[in-house]
């Protein structure tokens, strides 16, 4: 029998208003590292793995062999084909999700404890056994054309598509993870297996499990679990370009209601002024109702039904983004208001009362989000990718707290720039013309 | 908000403790104004949903006024006599929780997602705004834009709604949910502030309310507090049973085709109608949900999955879906999004070749067993959402259904014979009784060349 050489090195139990969150790490005997959450009073376990790189692995030419090569994980494995491997799964009730993004392929699952050690070897021969048969690509390849010629005539994916190739060129970042039809037309079974050793490695995964198991069961689960993975994978993508200036770019598309997607450089995460700036888009147009564009835009004037920023810190380039719709005939005056609101918001900074109110909400926000395993075994699991400590949970609210009104102010002016800001529209919309 | 005590509520001095269920940590309890509500337990975060919803949806709307229980439901967030516009979402928010609402067809649903320890405050303010609404002409008209937007946003700008919207439309002569949630446009267009508040009157009261708490609570607590806030609103007199024109019986089959230029992916849709649960008789609603998972739940181990993209390779995509719980017949849809180079003719013809070859050979044994254990298993990880569990007693409670409903729905289910499932397959798929559309690219002036998932009309519920 393998012992478990339980690192269990630090148990942080959080003195949060709401559930204890009491994170402990996990080291398997082989080495692999999880943040684990026991929860014992609903019988399962949910467990979040993520692969840093993502579909940004993709080599040049091979557009879309990531996203193709994810989507093939469960059409087949090991002796099974795709209708077997399902029909397993379905038998054991366990759930399997498996997603790409630019920065991470993450894998979902979640099973019940009587039938835990069937559901992760099945898993295992997903992730380490996938057989890409012939039949499956096909299929799956089909599919994937489906939705980028959906794409394709969708006023949003339009917009954000157009933002990225004219913000990042020929990173990754310039393309949809979907590919092109001509990429993905062009992708064989050896590019779909490169792409599967690129993205799915040792060293680059990261694990949050939550619910009804220990940490000494959990320890020669990863191993079973992921043991078989290469140790290594494909090196890092580089730091994307930033190629778009401020301005209007209009794509025409005949429907009745613009899109408009905006935009400009953001922060790193790991920034010391990233509170402050997150703190600033809260109170600029995160927050939903009551932030300074859904006042302005919808609730003044009713000009959309949503409009909202964020910031997007990835790992080879950071954004500040948003995104608003409105009829044709009103969405250029949606886009004034905006810009007007970015301009007053780095001249003037924001208010001590906005800086409470957005303070209370967020501190008092945060421990809500703790809800329900598979929930929590993603945030345990992003924790870990982004680098924040084990104790994060319990010292993030203080964090909020610490940022003043000069740093936030201070903060506003560097950040937002007006001038800078591009949008891209697609629609009809009145009074403005193509081109930039 | 001004209290009006009832002299019911002095009069009866000992209410009858909550319920218990069998199911889970469930309890129920009704006040005197009619307020039925239930209480889930939930201990593991110091966290309560607490969710009003009142029996009333688009369904409910008179003729001519489609759009109205949604435009009130934005209206909602306006103000009272004690709070001012936006301070409800604002109170919410400056207590760290959130909130927001909803609108279907049989329902309108308002709900907070709070600290445990702020239900009495959250209630305070759901009950202030079920009978003091104050609403100006200018609130009203920015509103009316922005549901507008919301329109354009979520119908008008996605082809495959503007199709969803007609299907239903033909397959709804009489009955009301031939109508969208969010209204016609041109209905919009001339909704008024009068219009909205004459429905709120009538609609939005205690009797016509179910008031849902999940989380962590005590039930005599959840009570005690719904007895101070709830108690004393005024229930509306004469509200009777909810009674919309029913349909006809359908004689003639019925076909439409849409053509949009903003379609990428052509697909075939059928919608055949049938029955919802009801009180007390649940079995041929567990059958049409099996029936649907069995033709086309879980992509390729069910029978359209199965036959259309495996082996004859016709498909990049099938499904079936259903919807039972509803308070008036719902549809029972399939559809077949054909693979490059198949045509919509052919994918029908396939589409009906497998339904009629599953009726002929009936029910594979191991699928349907299959179907049932993650069914079970469904109701584990169902525990984990706390807003989830909220949501099937809302939704159960306000389509006509009670608590005992829908505690015995999962046995239901579990009981449901291959027998029975063949047997509503045949009495209920039949094209005579069905809408069946295609949804194509072009301007719908040339024929229409051959041919997005499929907007499922169950799920049209809106939000604020």
């Amino acid at each position: 029998m393998i012992r478990v050489c339980l690192a269990a090195v630090l148990a942080v139990v959080l003195s949060l208003p709401a559930r204890a969150v009491e994170i402990q790490e996990v080291t398997s005997p082989g080495g692999i590292t999880a943040w684990l959450v026991e929860e014992h009073s609903i019988p399962f376990a949910a467990i979040e793995l993520r692969f840093r790189g993502g579909a940004s692995l993709d080599t040049p030419g091979k557009r879309g062999a990531v996203n193709l090569m994810m989507g093939l994980l469960e059409e087949g494995a090991a002796d099974m084909d795709a209708q077997e491997f399902l029909v397993a799964r379905e038998e054991l009730a366990a759930d399997y999700g498996f997603d790409a993004s630019n920065d991470t392929v993450s894998v979902s699952a979640r099973f019940l404890t009587e039938n835990r050690a069937a559901s992760v070897d099945l898993l295992r021969k997903a992730l380490t056994e996938p057989r890409f048969d012939p039949t499956a690509l096909e299929r799956v390849r089909g599919q994937v054309q489906s939705i980028i010629a959906d794409n394709a005539k969708d006023p949003r994916h339009i917009a954000n598509a157009t933002f990225d190739r004219m913000a990042f060129g020929d990173h990754p970042y310039g393309s949809s993870l979907n590919g092109t039809a001509a990429s993905v037309a062009a992708l064989d079974r050896d590019d779909i297996m490169a792409a599967h050793k690129a993205a799915l490695a040792r060293d680059r995964v990261y694990v949050g499990v939550v619910g009804d198991i220990t940490a000494e069961e959990l320890g020669p689960l990863l191993d079973r679990l992921l043991g078989g993975l290469p140790a290594e994978g494909a090196p890092m993508p580089k730091e994307a370009p930033w190629m778009l200036e401020g301005g209007e770019t209009v794509v025409p598309f005949a429907t009745p209601q613009s899109v408009a997607v905006f935009g400009h450089r953001g922060m790193r995460e790991d920034d010391p002024d990233f509170f402050a700036a997150y703190i600033l888009n809260h109170i600029l147009g995160g927050g939903g109702f009551g932030s300074r564009l859904m006042a302005e835009v919808r609730e003044k004037r009713g000009l959309t039904y949503g409009v909202y920023s964020y910031l997007a810190p990835m790992d080879h380039a950071e954004l500040i983004m948003g995104q608003v719709a409105s009829a044709n005939a009103t969405v250029g005056e949606a886009v004034e208001v905006i810009r007007a609101e970015w301009r007053k918001l780095a001249r003037d900074g924001i208010t001590a009362a906005e800086l409470d109110e957005a303070k209370t909400y967020l501190t008092g926000a945060f421990p809500l989000r703790f809800d329900g395993n598979s929930t929590i075994a993603r945030i345990l699991a992003g924790m870990q990718i982004t680098g924040r400590p084990i104790d994060y949970i319990d010292t993030r609210n203080d964090r909020i707290e610490a940022v003043t009104l000069d740093e936030i102010n201070r903060v506003a002016g560097e950040l937002l720039d007006p001038e800078a800001l591009h949008f891209v529209i697609v629609g009809e919309p009145e009074g403005m013309g193509a081109g930039n | 908000m001004t209290l009006r005590k009832l002299l019911g509520v002095l009069a009866v001095a000992l209410h009858a403790a909550p319920a218990a269920h069998a199911a889970e940590n469930v309890t129920t309890f009704t006040l005197d104004n009619g307020l039925e509500a239930v209480v889930i337990e939930d201990h593991r975060a110091p966290v309560v949903v607490h969710m009003l919803w009142y029996k009333v949806g688009s369904a409910d709307e008179t003729a001519g006024k489609s759009g109205i229980a949604h435009y009130l439901e934005h209206l909602l967030f306006k103000g009272t006599d004690d709070m001012a516009p936006g301070e409800f979402s604002a109170t919410v928010k400056a207590n760290g929780g959130s909130d927001n609402a909803f609108t279907s067809y049989d329902y309108t649903g308002y709900f907070q997602r709070v600290a445990a320890d702020r239900l009495g405050l959250m209630m305070r303010m759901e009950a202030d705004r079920m009978r003091d609404l104050v609403l100006t002409e200018e609130d009203a008209a920015t509103e009316l834009n922005v549901i507008i937007e919301e329109r354009n946003q979520r119908v008008e700008n996605n082809p495959g709604a503007l199709f969803s919207e007609q299907r239903m439309a033909a397959a709804y002569l009489n009955h009301p949910y031939g109508r969208p949630v969010i209204g016609w446009r041109h209905e919009m267009e001339s909704l008024t502030r009068e219009d909205a508040l004459a429905f709120y009157r009538r609609y939005y009261a205690p009797n016509n309310a179910i008031l849902v708490v999940a989380g962590d609570v005590d039930p005599a607590e959840v009570q005690a507090l719904a007895e101070e806030h709830y108690g004393p609103l005024e229930p509306t007199p004469g509200l009777g049973p909810r009674v919309r024109p029913s349909e006809p019986p359908q004689r003639a089959e019925r076909r439409i085709t849409y053509a949009d230029p903003r379609v990428a992916q052509p697909y075939v849709i059928r919608s055949y109608l049938v029955p919802e649960r009801n009180p007390g008789d649940q079995r041929e609603a567990a059958a049409l949900t099996l029936l649907a998972e069995l033709l086309g739940g879980s992509g390729l181990t069910s029978a359209l999955g199965h036959e259309l993209q495996i082996e004859e390779k016709l498909a990049v995509q099938t499904s079936a879906f259903y919807g039972a719980t509803s308070y008036d017949p719902p549809g029972f849809g399939i559809y077949v999004v054909p693979a490059e180079g198949v045509t919509l003719e052919e994918a029908e013809e396939a589409m009906d070749r497998v339904l009629a070859g599953f009726l002929e050979e009936g029910v594979d044994a191991a699928q349907l067993e299959r179907i049932k254990t993650q069914l079970r298993a469904s109701l584990i990880y169902a525990l984990d959402s706390l807003q989830g569990q909220a949501r099937r007693y809302g939704e159960a409670l306000t389509s006509g259904l009670t608590v005992a409903d829908v505690e015995a729905w999962p046995e239901v289910l579990q009981s449901v014979t291959a027998e029975e499932i063949v047997a509503v397959g045949r009495k209920y798929l039949d094209r005579r009784r069905a809408v069946t559309g295609r949804l194509v690219d072009g301007d719908g002036t040339a024929p229409a060349p051959e041919g997005a998932a499929p907007v499922d009309p169950q799920s049209t519920e809106v939000t604020q």
